[in-house]
C-alpha cells in the first residue's frame, strides 16, 4: 500500500503585489475523498485551486498531485486534472456537442471515440436534447453541468471543482450534489471549494476553513460544526437597552457568551436546540422583553465568528465577542 | 444531524481504485509532434466554426480589398502612371501586400478577444502543446487571407488589369501573399499574448501596420521618394513582398525578390512565433 495522497500542498504562498492572496496553506487530500475548502468571497480559495492546476504560479511552498510535483512537472499535472471553474469554460461559440468533442481532441481522443464520448456524457448530465443548441441558450445550470461533463472526458483521477453550485436554484444544485457523489463512487477524488458551510456538511469528508488566505480550521463537517455549538438562538430584543441583563441571563444560564451585534440583536450557540427555551423562559422573569425567535443551524457566518472572530462579509467590521 | 460522515482514514475503497504511483505512471511526460498537430487542428476547426457563426470576421477580408483597389487606383492611377490602366500592375500588387497585414492584425486582436474568455482557463489546464491556441486560428486565417487576395485580383481584372505573369503568376503571388500574412501574424499574435486588453492589441496593432504598409512601395515607385524615405522603403520587409509579388504576378518570374520574401517570412517567424508561446505561457 502506498500513502502518497491525491493533493499534498505544503506552505503554498501566492502574492498579487503587496497582498498575499494565499499565505503559507497546507492542503492534505486523501486520495477517494470529498474534500471541501470552504470560505468567503476572497479568502483565497480559488487562487489556490488554481495554484494546484497549473493556472497560476506558485510562489513558494511545494504542490504535489498523487506525487507529481506540480511546479516542476506541469504537464504531467495537468493529464491527473479535471478544473471546473467558478465560471463555465466552455466556448460560447460551440454547441455543447462540439464543446465535448473539442474538449477530447485535444486530449487525444480519437475523433469517432471523442463524439462517442460526448453523447454519452451529454446523456448522463440530461442535456442530450441541448446537444446542438449554442452554449448562449443554455441556462446556468445547464452550463455548470457541461462544464463538469467537459472536464469527465477523459476520466481524470482528481476534480477541482470551484463554488460548483453558486448562483443554482435549490433543485438543479441536489442534482449537482447526486453527480459529485457519483464522481466519487466512481473512483475519483473530489476537492471542492464552496462559501456554504451546508455544501460542504452535505459533501465532504473533510473541510479546510480558509480566510484572508490562511487556514483557519480543518475537520470533519461535525468537528466543525461542533466547535460552533448544533444550532443557533437568534433573538431580537424589544429594547436595544437591554443586551447587557440579556448577556447575563444567558451566561448564569448556559455558561456561554452570546454574540452581541446592533439595534438589539443577539445570537446564542446551543449544544442543543431544547435549550432555548431555558433561555427564554430566563429572559421573561427578567421581564426583557423580544421582538423575534428563531432557532437555526449554524451558519458558516456564525463558523467564521467563532474560528476567526470576525464577519464572512467585511473583514473591518470586528464584532464584540 | 441525520448524515452520518466517514472520517477518510478508514474511507471504504472505491471501486477501480489505484495506487497513486500507478495514477502517476500513465501521464506522458510532454506532447509528442503528432500530438502537437492534432491539437492544433482541433484549434483550427474551432477557429473555423467561429468563423462561420461571426460571418461579420470577413468584412476586413472582402470589403477592404474591394474598396481599396477601386480607390487607390482611381485616385492615384492618373496621376502616378498617367492612366488607371497604367497603375494596376503596380498598385494591386501593392494593396495584395496591405490587406494581407490588415488581416493579420485581426489575428492579434481576437486572440487576445479570446483569450479573456473562461474556455481558454479550460484550455490552459488541459495538457496540451501551448503553441495549439495560438497556431490553430492563424491555420484557420489561411483562408481569410485567400479570400482577400482572391478579391483584390478579382477586382483588378474587373478595373482591366490584365497580368503578363498569367493564371500561374497570379496564383504564386496569392500564394507568396497567404504565406507572408500568415508569417507576419505571428507578430501580432505576440502582441495580442502582451498587450492588456484587445484594444490595445488594436492600437499597438495600427502604429506598427500604417508605417509598415504606407512607408513601403506598395502605392508608389521608390525612385519618387526623398532619399531618407526611401532608404526605410528599401530595408521594409513589405517592399520585399510588395516586388516579389509584383514579380510573380506581372512577370510570371520566381526572381531574387521572392527568394528575399520568402527569408524574411521564415525570419519573422522565428522570432516571433517563440516570443508568441512565451507570452501565451507568461499568462499562466
Amino acid at each position: 500500500m502506498t500513502h502518497i495522497p491525491a493533493v499534498h500542498a505544503e506552505g503554498l504562498v501566492k502574492s498579487f503585489g503587496d497582498f498575499r492572496a494565499v499565505d503559507g496553506v497546507d492542503l492534505h487530500v486523501a486520495q477517494g475523498e470529498i474534500f471541501g475548502v470552504l470560505g468567503p468571497n476572497g479568502a483565497g480559495k480559488t487562487t489556490m485551486l488554481k495554484m494546484l492546476a497549473t493556472l497560476l504560479s506558485i510562489d513558494m511552498g511545494r504542490a504535489e498531485i498523487f506525487g507529481v510535483d506540480v511546479r516542476r512537472d506541469p504537464h504531467r499535472t495537468r493529464q491527473l486534472l479535471g478544473v471546473t471553474g467558478q465560471y463555465a469554460s466552455v466556448d460560447e461559440n460551440l454547441t455543447a456537442n462540439e464543446n465535448l468533442w473539442l474538449f477530447g481532441r485535444l486530449q487525444g481522443v480519437p475523433s469517432k471515440k471523442a463524439r462517442d464520448t460526448a453523447a454519452d456524457l451529454l446523456g448522463r448530465f440530461g442535456l442530450e436534447e441541448a446537444a446542438n443548441k449554442p452554449i448562449s441558450q443554455f441556462s446556468g445550470g445547464m452550463r455548470r453541468r457541461l462544464d463538469l461533463a467537459a472536464s469527465l472526458i477523459t476520466r481524470p483521477p482528481l476534480i477541482f471543482l470551484d463554488e460548483p453550485t453558486t448562483g443554482l436554484d435549490p433543485r438543479t444544485r441536489g442534482q449537482m450534489w447526486d453527480t459529485i457523489r457519483d464522481l466519487v463512487a466512481d473512483g475519483c477524488t473530489v476537492l471542492l471549494t464552496t462559501q456554504y458551510l451546508d455544501e460542504a456538511d452535505q459533501l465532504a469528508d473533510r473541510i479546510a476553513v480558509i480566510d484572508r488566505g490562511y487556514k483557519v480550521a480543518e475537520g470533519t463537517p461535525d468537528e466543525l460544526k461542533a466547535s460552533v455549538g448544533n444550532s443557533t438562538l437568534q433573538l431580537r430584543l424589544a429594547d436595544a437597552a437591554d443586551l447587557i441583563m440579556a448577556a447575563d441571563v444567558v451566561r448564569r444560564l448556559l455558561g456561554e457568551e452570546p454574540v452581541i451585534s446592533g439595534s438589539g440583536r443577539m445570537n446564542v450557540a446551543l449544544d442543543a436546540a431544547d435549550r432555548a427555551a431555558e433561555v427564554l423562559i430566563g429572559l421573561r422573569e427578567a421581564g426583557i422583553g423580544i421582538t423575534s425567535v428563531s432557532v437555526d443551524a449554524p451558519t458558516l457566518d456564525e463558523v467564521f465568528l467563532v474560528l476567526t472572530g470576525h464577519d464572512t462579509a467585511e473583514p473591518e467590521l470586528e464584532v464584540a465577542r | 444531524m441525520t448524515m452520518q460522515l466517514t472520517p477518510p482514514a478508514i474511507a471504504v475503497a472505491p471501486p477501480r481504485r489505484l495506487s497513486a504511483g500507478d495514477i502517476a505512471a500513465r501521464t506522458t511526460p510532454r506532447n509528442s509532434l503528432a500530438e502537437t498537430l492534432s491539437q492544433t487542428m482541433a484549434m483550427a476547426w474551432r477557429a473555423t466554426k467561429k468563423m462561420r457563426r461571426n460571418p461579420e470576421q470577413f468584412f476586413d477580408v472582402t470589403i477592404q480589398p474591394l474598396l481599396f483597389t477601386a480607390m487607390f487606383a482611381y485616385l492615384l492611377g492618373g496621376g502616378m502612371s498617367g492612366s488607371v490602366e497604367a497603375y494596376l500592375p503596380l498598385v494591386i500588387p501593392g494593396i495584395l501586400a496591405q490587406t494581407a497585414l490588415t488581416a493579420c492584425m485581426a489575428t492579434g486582436v481576437q486572440l487576445r478577444e479570446d483569450m479573456e474568455k473562461g474556455v481558454f482557463d479550460r484550455f490552459k489546464s488541459l495538457p496540451m502543446a501551448r503553441i495549439a491556441p495560438l497556431a490553430g486560428p492563424m491555420i484557420a486565417d489561411l483562408l481569410r487571407y485567400a479570400i482577400a487576395s482572391a478579391l483584390t485580383f478579382a477586382a483588378g481584372f474587373a478595373m482591366g488589369y490584365r497580368p503578363e505573369g498569367g493564371v500561374l503568376g497570379v496564383l504564386a503571388a496569392i500564394v507568396l501573399t497567404v504565406i507572408a500574412g500568415w508569417s507576419l501574424a505571428w507578430a501580432f499574435t505576440w502582441v495580442g499574448t502582451l498587450a492588456r486588453s484587445a484594444q490595445s492589441v488594436q492600437g499597438i496593432s495600427m502604429m506598427i501596420m500604417f508605417p509598415l504598409t504606407f512607408m513601403s512601395n506598395a502605392l508608389v515607385p521608390v525612385d519618387t521618394l526623398p532619399g531618407w524615405l526611401a532608404a526605410f522603403v528599401k530595408v521594409n520587409p513589405v517592399s520585399y513582398i510588395v516586388t516579389a509579388t509584383r514579380d510573380l504576378a506581372n512577370l510570371g518570374q520566381i526572381t531574387a525578390h521572392v527568394g528575399w520574401a520568402l527569408l524574411a517570412c521564415a525570419a519573422v517567424i522565428l522570432i516571433f512565433a517563440p516570443l508568441s508561446v512565451l507570452g501565451y505561457r507568461r499568462h499562466l
